[in-house]
C-alpha cells in the first residue's frame, strides 16, 4: 500500500479551504443526473450529505438499518452544537474555536481538516435555521449560546436538551424534500453487509432487507459511509442499541485503513449502572456542568454512611464536600474536557469515595445553581431574597426551563427526584474518535469510498470537546463532502451506469450469503448478547479509562479466544430469509469481535497518555496524562492484514504550521 | 418479580397472529421495561424458542423507535414516557402484563410487537420540510428576529419523535397530532410561513391517504404523548387547513 | 373540500353549532311554558305559520339534522375501519373521557329521541296543517303540550334522552372550536360557557317535562 497521502492542499492554513475549493474538478449539473452515489447512514453526517448531494443533481441512494432515517443516533445528542458565530461578543472567532478543538483534541488532529471546521461552522448554524431549527432563543428574538466544557466563550447554540434531535429533523427534513422529488432513494430497515470493489474502485455495496432477509446488490459511482462510531463494542455504552461498526470495518476488510481505534471518548456525567440487566447507559449532557458542581463526601465514614442509606447527601455540610474537579482544576473547575473530568471521577472512585452501592458513583449538585437563580429571580421581581421556600421555588423553575427534559429523564430511570437530592452520575462509553482513516477530501485509503460525521477519525483528535459532533457530523455532510466528491467523480461522467451483474457482485454475495448461512446453521449454546456482554466486560476492564501494558495484552488474547469461541458456540435461532434481529446482532457483534483486538493493539502500541488514552506507564507525578510529542504525534492508520492481530501500522504525521504544541492544562 | 407476559406473536405480515402467555421470573423493578423484554427472549433462545421481536433502538426515549402497547396504553401505565424509559417498578409482582404492536391499519405488522410506520416518512415527504438548499450562503441566522414565544411553541411541537403512540392511542387511529405538530412547528416559524398553504394540503392529503382515521377530539393523544405534544396543535392545523383551502 | 378528514370534520362542528342555535331558540319558545301560557301560544304559532319559518327554515334545519347524524355515522364507520385488527385490551379511560370517546352511542340516543319526538310533535303538527287541512287554533298549542307529558313514562324518557343530550353537548360543542381550529386566550371562558350550556339547557327541558306533568 502506497504511503499515506493527506492531500492536504498547499498555502496559508486559513485559506486552504478557499484555495481547495476554487481548484477542484466540478462536474457539470447535466453530468450529475448520470451519476449515482451510495450513502450509508443516516444520522446527521449521512442525512444532511443525502439531501445535499441531491440537491446537487447526483442520484442517491440511501440505507439505514433503522425504521426510519430520523432514527438514527444523532437524535439523542442533547447538548447543542458549536459555531465561531461571535454572537455573544466574548471574543470567539474562527481561530480560537480552531484553536481548542486541537487542544482539546490533546493535538493529535489533523490542523487543515480542523480548521476548515471550524470556518463552515457558522454556515451550520444559518442553514439550520434556515431549515427551521428551533434553537433556543432570548427575549430579544436572537439566539442564544451556552457553554460547553473545555471552552472559555459561550459558542454553543441549543434547543433545550434535544439539540441532536431538532438538528437531526432538520437535515431528516431536506432528506425528505429529496426524497419527495425522487432524488434520493431511500431504504430502510437494510443493513450494509459489504463493499464491492471494481478495479479497486468502490463501486457498490450488498445490503440485507431486515424485513424480509432478501440480499440485494446497490451499485454507484461512489460510496459514502456515515454509519457512526463503535462505542459499542464495550456493550454498555451511550449508543444505540443498534449502533454498530460493521459499515466501516467492512469497508476496512477491503483495503480503508482504520485510524486511531484506541481514542474513545468516556463522557463524565452518565447514569450509573444499576445492576446485571443494564442494556445500555443514558447520559446527561455535559451542559448540566454549566450549573451542577461535582462533589464526594471527603470522610470516608460519611461516604460508608451514605451507601447504607443512613446519611442522605443533602446533609453533608458544605466543609465536608470535596468539590474535586473544582479544587483541581481551578481554572476551568467543573468545565474541565471530557477525558479530564472522567479521570477524576475514576481516581475518587478508585480511591473509596464513590457514593452508591457499587462504588461508582459520584454527586452532580444544582442546590447552588437552584439557590443562586431563586435570588437572582427574587431581585428582578422584587420579592424577598431571603425567603428560603420562594428562592428554592424560582430557582427551580428556572433549572426545569434550562434542563427540564434532563431532569425528567433521571427522575424516570433512577426514581429519584434531581431537584431535590443530587444526581449521581459515572463515566460511561460515549463517542469514538477513532475511525476510518480519510485524506482531506474525507476519501479513505479505497478510491471512491469515502467516510464522514463519526465513523471518519479526522477532527477530534484523541479527546471531543462538547457540542463538537454535531458540528463534524454536518460540516462533513453539508459542506465539505458534496464539494470534494465533485473532484474524484469528475473522472466518471463518461462511466454511465454500473452494472450488478459482474464477477465483483457475485463473489461479494456470495460471501454474504455464506457468513449468514453459518451463522443460522451453528448449533451453538450462547446468545449473540452472552458474547456481546463478554466482550463488552474485557474491553471496559483493560481497554477503558486507563490502560497499561500487560492488561492490554491480556485483552487482546481474551479477545481472540472469545472470537473464536463465538464462531463455533454462537447460537442464531431463525432463518436468514426472514426478520431476525438475532442473526442482524451476529454479524454486528462478530465485527466488534475483530475490531476490539485491534483496539487494544493500537492501545498497546501508543505508549503515551493523550486525551481518552491513558496509559497508566505515562502520568506526570500529579497523575495528569503525559504526552509523548517527540514519538507519537502521529495518526496510526491500520491496514488490514487477514486479522487484526496483523494489521499493518502507517504513520500520518501531524504537523503544526499555525499553532505551537503545548502541555494541555486546564488548571 | 414475577410476572405473566401475555404477547402478541405474528410470524410476519400475512400471517395469522394470537397471544400467547409466557412466566417470567426474577424481574428486577429496576428494570426497564425493554431490559424485561431482553431478558425474556434470552430465556425463549435458551429454550430453542423465537425470541419476541420488537422495535427499540437508543433506549432513552428520543428515537421514537420503540412501540408496544402495554396492558391497553401506548408505552404503557406511565406518562411521558417511551417503553425504553418505563421501569418495572410501575408493576407489581403477580401481575399480568398484555402486550401488543401498536394497532392501525396504516401501521401494517412486521412481525411480533414490530410494526411498520412509514407512513409518518410518507406525510413528511409530501411537505414536512423548508424549501431551502443547503448551499451555506443563505443569511444570517440572525438576521430574523423570532418572538421567543413563537420558537418556544415551535420547539414545543417539533419534539415530537414520530413514535405513533398517537395513533395507537386514539381510537380512531388518526394521526392528527403526529402531522400536527410538523405543520405548527414550520407554520409558527417565519422561514416555515413562506409555503405554509401548500404544506398543510399536503400533508393532510398524505394523512388521508394513509388511510389513518378522523379526529374526534377525545384527547388520548395528547395524554399518551411521551413528549407531551399539546392540542393546541391540532388546532393550529385546522386553522391553517382552512385557511388554506378558502385560498384555493 | 368535504373529502379531507379535517373538512369533514369541519363540517360537522358547523352542523352541530347550527342545532345548538336552534337548540336554544327551542328551549327559549319551551320555558315560555312553565311561565305563561299566552306567551307560549303566541310563539308557538308564529313558529308555526310564520312562511320563512316554515318553508325556509324548517328544510334547513332538517338538512341540518340529517347531515350531521349521515356524516356522524360516515365517520364513524371510516373511523372504525382505521383499525381493522383489534386490540385486546383497550383502555380508553386511561386517557379520554368516556363522553368523547362514546358520542355515537349519545348520537344514537339523541336521534332515537329525535323519532319520539317527531311522533310526538311534528308528525301531528305537520298532519293537522298540511295533510287535514284543519282550521287555525292560536291557542292549542299549551294544551298539546301539557297532555304530551301526562304520561310519566314519556317523561322518564325524554329525562334520560335529555341526560345523553347533556352528554353529547358536553364535548360536542367545545370539540367544534377546536374542529374549526379556534385556540386563543378565551378559549378557556368558553370551555366554561359550552360546559354550562351543556348542562343548563338540558336541565332547563328537563324541568319543563316534570314542571308539566306535575301541574298538568
Amino acid at each position: 500500500m502506497a504511503k499515506l497521502d493527506s492531500k492536504t492542499p498547499q498555502g496559508r492554513l486559513s485559506e486552504k479551504w478557499t484555495n481547495h475549493k476554487s481548484n477542484i474538478n466540478l462536474v457539470s449539473p447535466a453530468n450529475k443526473r448520470m451519476i449515482d452515489v451510495i450513502v450509508v447512514g443516516t444520522g446527521l453526517a449521512g442525512a444532511s450529505a443525502s439531501a445535499t448531494l441531491a440537491e446537487l443533481g447526483y442520484n442517491v441512494k440511501t440505507f439505514c438499518f433503522q425504521d426510519s432515517p430520523r432514527r438514527a443516533h444523532s437524535i439523542a445528542a442533547q447538548g447543542g452544537i458549536n459555531a465561531a458565530k461571535n454572537y455573544q461578543g466574548d471574543g470567539d472567532s474562527t481561530h480560537r474555536l480552531f484553536y481548542d478543538t486541537i487542544k482539546g483534541g490533546d493535538y493529535r488532529s489533523r490542523e487543515s481538516n480542523v480548521y476548515r471546521l471550524a470556518e463552515v461552522s457558522t454556515n451550520i448554524i444559518d442553514q439550520c435555521v434556515a431549515q427551521g431549527v428551533p434553537f433556543a432563543r432570548d427575549y430579544g428574538g436572537l439566539l442564544d449560546n451556552r457553554s460547553f466544557g473545555g471552552v472559555l466563550v459561550s459558542r454553543t447554540f441549543y434547543a433545550k436538551g434535544q439539540t441532536g434531535q431538532q438538528l437531526l429533523l432538520g437535515a431528516y427534513s431536506a432528506m425528505n424534500r429529496q426524497i419527495g422529488r425522487g432524488k434520493i432513494k431511500m431504504y430502510n430497515r437494510h443493513e450494509m453487509m459489504d463493499l464491492v470493489l471494481v478495479d479497486g474502485k468502490a463501486r457498490g455495496i450488498i445490503t440485507r432487507n431486515l424485513v424480509s432477509g432478501e440480499i440485494e446488490r446497490h451499485s454507484a459511482h461512489a460510496v459514502v459511509i456515515a454509519s457512526g462510531g463503535y462505542g459499542n463494542v464495550f456493550f454498555l455504552s451511550t449508543n444505540a442499541m443498534g449502533s454498530n461498526v460493521s459499515a466501516s470495518w467492512k469497508i476496512h476488510k477491503r483495503g480503508a485503513h482504520f485510524a486511531n481505534p484506541c481514542f474513545t471518548q468516556i463522557h463524565p456525567t452518565c447514569i450509573p449502572v444499576s445492576g446485571e440487566h443494564q442494556s445500555k447507559l443514558t447520559l446527561m449532557s455535559e451542559s448540566l456542568r454549566n450549573d451542577g458542581r461535582i462533589w464526594v463526601p471527603k470522610k470516608m465514614e460519611d461516604v460508608k454512611a451514605i451507601r447504607t442509606g443512613q446519611l442522605q447527601p443533602t446533609e453533608i455540610a458544605e466543609e465536608d464536600r470535596d468539590y474535586y474537579l473544582e479544587r483541581r482544576y481551578p481554572a476551568f473547575g467543573n468545565l474541565v474536557p471530557r477525558d479530564v473530568a472522567s479521570r477524576a471521577a475514576k481516581e475518587r472512585c478508585d480511591a473509596g469515595y464513590g457514593v452508591n452501592k457499587t462504588g461508582e458513583a459520584v454527586y452532580l449538585d444544582f442546590a447552588a445553581a437552584i439557590t443562586r437563580y431563586g435570588k437572582e429571580q427574587a431581585h428582578v421581581k422584587g420579592l424577598d431574597e431571603n425567603d428560603v421556600v420562594l428562592i428554592k421555588k424560582l430557582g427551580q423553575e428556572v433549572v426545569r426551563a434550562k434542563y427540564g427534559n434532563l431532569f425528567q429523564m433521571y427522575e424516570k430511570i433512577v426514581d429519584q427526584d434531581p431537584y431535590e437530592t443530587p444526581m449521581m452520575i459515572y463515566p460511561a462509553v460515549h463517542y469514538t474518535m477513532g475511525g476510518v482513516w480519510v485524506d482531506y477530501n474525507l476519501m479513505t485509503s479505497i478510491p471512491g469510498c469515502y467516510a464522514i460525521g463519526e465513523a471518519n477519525f479526522s477532527d477530534h483528535g484523541a479527546n471531543r470537546l462538547g457540542a463538537s459532533a454535531l458540528m463534524q457530523g454536518l460540516a462533513d455532510g453539508y459542506f465539505v463532502l458534496p464539494y470534494t466528491i465533485g473532484d474524484y467523480l469528475s473522472d466518471d461522467i463518461r462511466t454511465g451506469p454500473i452494472s450488478t451483474d459482474s464477477p465483483e457482485f457475485d463473489a461479494a454475495e456470495k460471501e454474504v450469503k455464506d457468513r449468514l448461512e453459518a451463522f443460522v446453521n451453528n448449533e451453538g449454546t450462547h446468545s449473540v448478547d452472552y458474547y456481546h456482554k463478554k466482550l463488552g466486560k474485557i474491553m471496559w476492564d483493560k481497554c477503558g479509562m486507563s490502560r497499561n501494558e500487560k492488561e492490554l495484552k491480556e485483552a487482546i488474547k481474551e479477545i481472540k479466544a472469545l472470537r473464536e469461541d463465538f464462531y463455533k458456540n454462537v447460537n442464531v435461532p431463525g432463518t436468514a430469509d426472514e426478520f431476525n434481529e438475532q442473526l442482524a446482532k451476529a454479524g454486528r457483534v462478530a465485527d466488534f469481535l475483530e475490531l476490539g483486538e485491534l483496539f487494544a493493539k493500537d492501545a498497546l502500541e501508543r505508549t503515551e497518555s493523550c486525551g481518552g488514552h491513558f496509559r497508566e506507564e505515562s502520568q506526570t507525578p500529579e497523575g495528569e496524562a503525559l504526552r509523548d510529542d517527540k514519538n507519537f504525534t502521529f495518526v496510526s492508520a491500520w491496514e488490514y492484514k487477514g486479522e487484526p492481530s496483523k494489521a499493518q501500522l502507517h504513520k500520518e504525521v501531524l504537523k503544526y504550521e499555525e499553532i505551537e504544541v503545548k502541555t494541555r492544562s486546564y488548571k | 418479580m414475577n410476572l405473566t407476559l401475555k404477547i402478541w406473536r405474528q410470524a410476519d405480515a400475512n400471517a395469522q397472529g394470537e397471544m400467547v402467555s409466557y412466566p417470567i421470573a426474577d424481574v428486577s423493578p429496576d428494570m426497564s421495561f425493554l431490559e424485561m423484554m431482553d431478558m425474556h427472549n434470552e430465556q425463549l433462545i435458551d429454550k430453542g424458542e423465537d425470541p419476541v421481536a420488537f422495535d427499540h433502538d437508543c433506549r432513552e426515549g428520543i428515537c421514537g423507535m420503540c412501540s408496544m402497547f402495554i396492558n391497553g396504553e401506548a408505552h404503557g401505565p406511565d406518562r411521558l414516557v417511551t417503553t425504553c424509559q418505563l421501569h418495572m417498578r410501575k408493576f407489581k409482582d403477580g401481575d399480568t402484563i398484555t402486550i401488543e404492536p401498536f394497532r392501525a391499519n396504516a401501521f401494517p405488522v412486521i412481525k411480533d410487537l414490530a410494526v411498520d410506520r412509514s407512513a409518518f416518512d410518507r406525510i413528511q415527504q409530501a411537505g414536512g420540510f423548508v424549501s431551502v438548499n443547503t448551499s451555506g450562503n443563505t443569511q444570517d441566522a440572525n438576521a430574523i428576529p423570532i418572538d421567543k414565544h413563537d420558537a418556544d411553541k415551535a420547539f414545543d411541537a417539533a419534539t415530537c419523535i414520530g413514535c405513533g403512540a398517537c395513533v395507537a392511542s386514539c381510537k380512531n387511529a388518526s394521526a392528527m397530532l403526529f402531522v400536527s405538530a410538523k405543520v405548527s412547528q414550520y407554520s409558527l416559524l417565519p422561514q416555515g410561513k413562506v409555503e405554509a398553504t401548500d404544506r398543510v394540503l399536503n400533508m393532510v392529503s398524505q394523512m388521508d391517504e394513509e388511510g389513518f382515521g378522523n379526529c374526534t377530539n377525545t384527547g388520548a393523544c395528547e395524554v399518551e404523548c411521551p413528549k407531551g405534544i399539546s392540542l393546541e396543535n391540532i388546532a393550529r392545523m385546522n386553522r391553517e387547513f382552512l385557511t388554506a383551502s378558502l385560498k384555493g | 373540500m368535504i373529502s379531507t378528514t379535517i373538512a369533514r370534520k369541519v363540517a360537522m362542528a358547523l352542523s352541530g353549532l347550527f342545532l345548538i342555535l336552534f337548540l336554544g331558540q327551542h328551549f327559549t319558545i319551551n320555558i315560555t311554558s312553565v311561565f305563561s301560557e299566552n306567551t307560549f301560544n303566541f310563539l308557538s304559532d308564529f313558529m308555526g305559520n310564520n312562511p320563512v319559518v316554515q318553508f325556509v327554515l324548517q328544510p334547513i334545519l332538517i338538512f341540518g339534522v340529517v347531515f350531521h347524524f349521515v356524516m356522524g355515522f360516515i365517520l364513524e364507520l371510516k373511523n372504525t375501519k382505521s383499525r381493522s385488527v383489534k386490540y385486546v385490551s383497550f383502555k380508553g379511560s386511561a386517557n379520554a373521557s368516556w363522553v368523547s370517546r362514546n358520542m355515537i352511542i349519545s348520537g344514537i340516543v339523541v336521534l332515537s329521541f329525535l323519532g319520539l319526538h317527531f311522533y310526538d310533535f311534528w308528525v301531528p303538527e305537520m298532519n293537522y296543517k298540511y295533510v287535514e287541512f284543519l282550521p287555525q287554533d292560536p291557542d292549542r298549542y299549551y294544551g298539546e303540550l301539557v297532555h304530551k307529558f301526562h304520561s310519566p313514562v314519556r317523561v322518564i324518557l325524554y329525562a334520560i334522552s335529555f341526560v345523553f343530550l347533556a352528554l353529547h353537548l358536553y364535548h360536542g360543542f367545545a370539540s367544534s372550536f377546536q374542529s374549526m381550529g379556534l385556540n386563543n386566550k378565551y378559549i378557556r371562558g368558553l370551555k366554561w360557557f359550552t360546559a354550562a350550556f351543556a348542562l343548563v339547557i338540558p336541565a332547563g327541558f328537563i324541568i319543563i317535562a316534570i314542571f308539566h306533568h306535575l301541574n298538568g
